[in-house]
């Protein structure tokens, strides 16, 4: 087996999920007594580039001339699957997220590996190669063998646990290589960084609102209690559609998947597309003053009351553990 | 131009999912079949281009990979605008499998402008749009929460890990489509369910394309525990059980 993990800085360093991601190659190569590759694509910081020693990466490639932006997935794709091919990598690993996704995609199909997008654990055995994933947007999960001689897997975001776990030897090896500039199908007219995509995916604690809040004036506590607890914050479909909270905070089916270590819900009935999108949090509580409110089925903890009695309290008692 | 969108479908949002009795496949024999959610939308901004620029693009095919099943839904694309359908008739097994099949279409009909949306609610995968651009050859805009037409240049925005792109391509193009493409998606209107009738619906032959994959099982999540309720007077002992119990702030 030989890992290759997809890693692209962000300001210069790495985010959670790139660490997250080398440990899982780390432990993936362990489990046969192989080594990980890690191709950064983009410009790193020297010194944060040095600091994945510490995550088990062997060999890093950096290829700083090499560019997502614009994210133009078929010739990066294809870049990268020539990456892999030289590295006759076996197992190649992306992050779930927007860049991930497109990019394996384009990979696995230039490559004619086998793919499974969207896995939380380590294989349940490399030798048939098989792997679990979530289906039916989080109602079931599926165990899928994985036979083509190489593998493309894409890592849910918080679902493995960053280690600490240095290899025998650490090396750089810094590509000069540029995307071809004639005709690469896609121009960039104008870019918004909002990092703020990332971090909602990546949050650890998410404090959501929906309906029940009854208008974006009422938002003031809820961010205040998110600021306290470190937290992202996020809304339901009809809280964006409405335009009380900008699109990128929507979760649900068709806006963000994510699986916070605690997901705070205020004021949202959970419907079927909001629970698909929050379902992989390991604690939910919903606060509703409703009891009838579906969400309250899948929560872990739940307070039937009003959010404007409710945040306040609630603000109160987490300043106190704060102290 | 030519727009070819591409529908799946899937289970119903609202089903409850029960494993079927080989232990590795859900049991859908209760299922009521919709149109993608993704895809729905792909096909409502499709239809929008095509009213809105009727000088522009003179057609819009749908197509599907599925068996007689998939006929209904077909015909309610046809419904809501599309002026034309195919159907690869063989059952839809897997990611590749699909892009193989539509690839073929693709690349034998020349089309112009191709919508995918982005995943699909049974297996999740969000590879599939991305397999047929490469398949096709075509250029592929990722993520895309916008499209639209100036001067036979098409504008799109894409969603990237470290924000959103304004990009500008000319077509051929493939566009895997996201949420904010289209808000609500269309519904066939009772004039529409009548001119579908006499559209083209065409079922084509597959070709030769097998997975060396397979689900091997699969099983629900674990049950949760029901839901510990906390009065609202007493929010105190909430913040000591997310501190103390589970452990999480």
């Amino acid at each position: 087996m030989s890992v290759l993990v997809i890693i692209e800085p962000f300001e210069g360093g790495f985010r959670k999920q790139m660490l997250s991601m080398l440990s899982y190659g780390k432990a993936l190569a362990g489990l046969n007594g192989s080594s990980v590759t890690a191709l950064c694509i983009g410009e790193a910081d020297q010194q944060e580039a040095q600091k994945l020693a510490d995550y088990g990466v062997t060999k890093l490639l950096l290829a700083p001339r090499i560019t997502t932006e614009p994210l133009n997935a078929t010739l990066i794709g294809k870049w990268i699957a020539e990456k892999a091919r030289a590295e006759q990598s076996t197992v190649i690993i992306f992050s779930q997220g927007f860049n991930g996704r497109a990019l394996s995609g384009v990979v696995a199909a230039s490559l004619n590996a086998s793919l499974a997008t969207g896995v939380f654990a380590l294989p349940q055995n490399t030798d048939p190669f098989e792997v679990k994933k979530n289906v039916f947007s989080g109602k079931a999960i599926a165990t899928i063998q994985l036979n083509n001689d190489i593998k493309v897997l894409t890592l849910q975001a918080n679902s493995f646990e960053i280690q600490q776990d240095p290899a025998d030897s650490f090396k750089i090896v810094q590509l000069e290589d540029s995307l071809p500039a004639d005709n690469p199908g896609i121009e960039l007219i104008s870019k918004d960084k909002q990092g703020g995509s990332a971090r909602l995916t990546e949050a650890e604690i998410v404090v959501s609102g929906g309906r029940g809040m009854r208008g974006p004036e009422n938002w003031g506590a809820l961010e205040e209690l998110a600021g306290l607890l470190g937290a992202a914050t996020a809304c339901s479909r009809p809280v964006s559609d409405e335009g009380w909270r900008p699109h990128s905070e929507h979760v649900g089916q068709t806006g963000k998947i994510i699986a916070p270590r605690l997901y705070i819900a205020l004021g949202i009935s959970g419907a079927i597309q909001h629970l698909a999108g929050v379902r992989g949090s390991k604690v939910i509580v919903a606060v509703n003053k409703d009891p009838e409110a579906t969400l309250f089925q899948a929560a872990d903890y739940g307070v039937i009351g009003d959010h404007k009695e409710v945040l306040p309290r609630f603000i109160e008692e987490v300043k106190k553990i704060k102290g | 131009m030519k727009i070819l969108v591409c529908i799946s479908n899937v289970p119903d949002t609202t089903t409850s999912i029960q494993i079927g009795p080989d232990g590795k496949s859900a049991d859908l024999s209760q299922v009521k079949w919709i149109i993608n959610p993704w895809d729905e939308l792909a096909l409502t901004r499709a239809v929008e281009l095509r009213e809105k620029h009727g000088d522009v693009f003179e057609s819009l095919t749908v197509i599907s990979v599925g068996e007689k099943e998939a006929d209904g839904n077909l015909r309610k694309a046809l419904a809501v605008g599309a002026d034309r359908a195919i159907r690869v008739d063989t059952a839809a097994t897997g990611n590749f499998q699909v892009a193989h099949q539509i690839a073929e279409l693709v690349k034998k009909e020349g089309f112009d402008l191709v919508l995918t949306g982005i995943e699909s609610s049974d297996f999740n995968g969000s590879a599939t749009g991305f397999i047929l651009g490469y398949l096709s050859g075509m250029p592929v805009a990722s993520n895309v929460s916008s499209l639209t037409v100036e001067q036979g240049k098409i504008t799109l925005v894409q969603e990237t890990d470290s924000g959103r792109e304004t990009v500008s391509m000319t077509p051929p193009l493939l566009a895997v489509v996201q949420k904010g493409i289209a808000i609500e998606p269309k519904i066939p209107a009772m004039r529409g369910i009548m001119l579908a009738r006499n559209k083209p619906l065409d079922v084509v032959q597959a070709v030769e394309y097998n997975s060396a994959d397979q689900i091997t099982a699969m099983e629900l999540p674990p049950p949760k525990e029901a839901c510990k309720m906390i009065d609202e007077d007493n929010i105190g002992e909430l913040v000591q059980l997310l501190q103390n119990e589970s452990k999480v702030i």
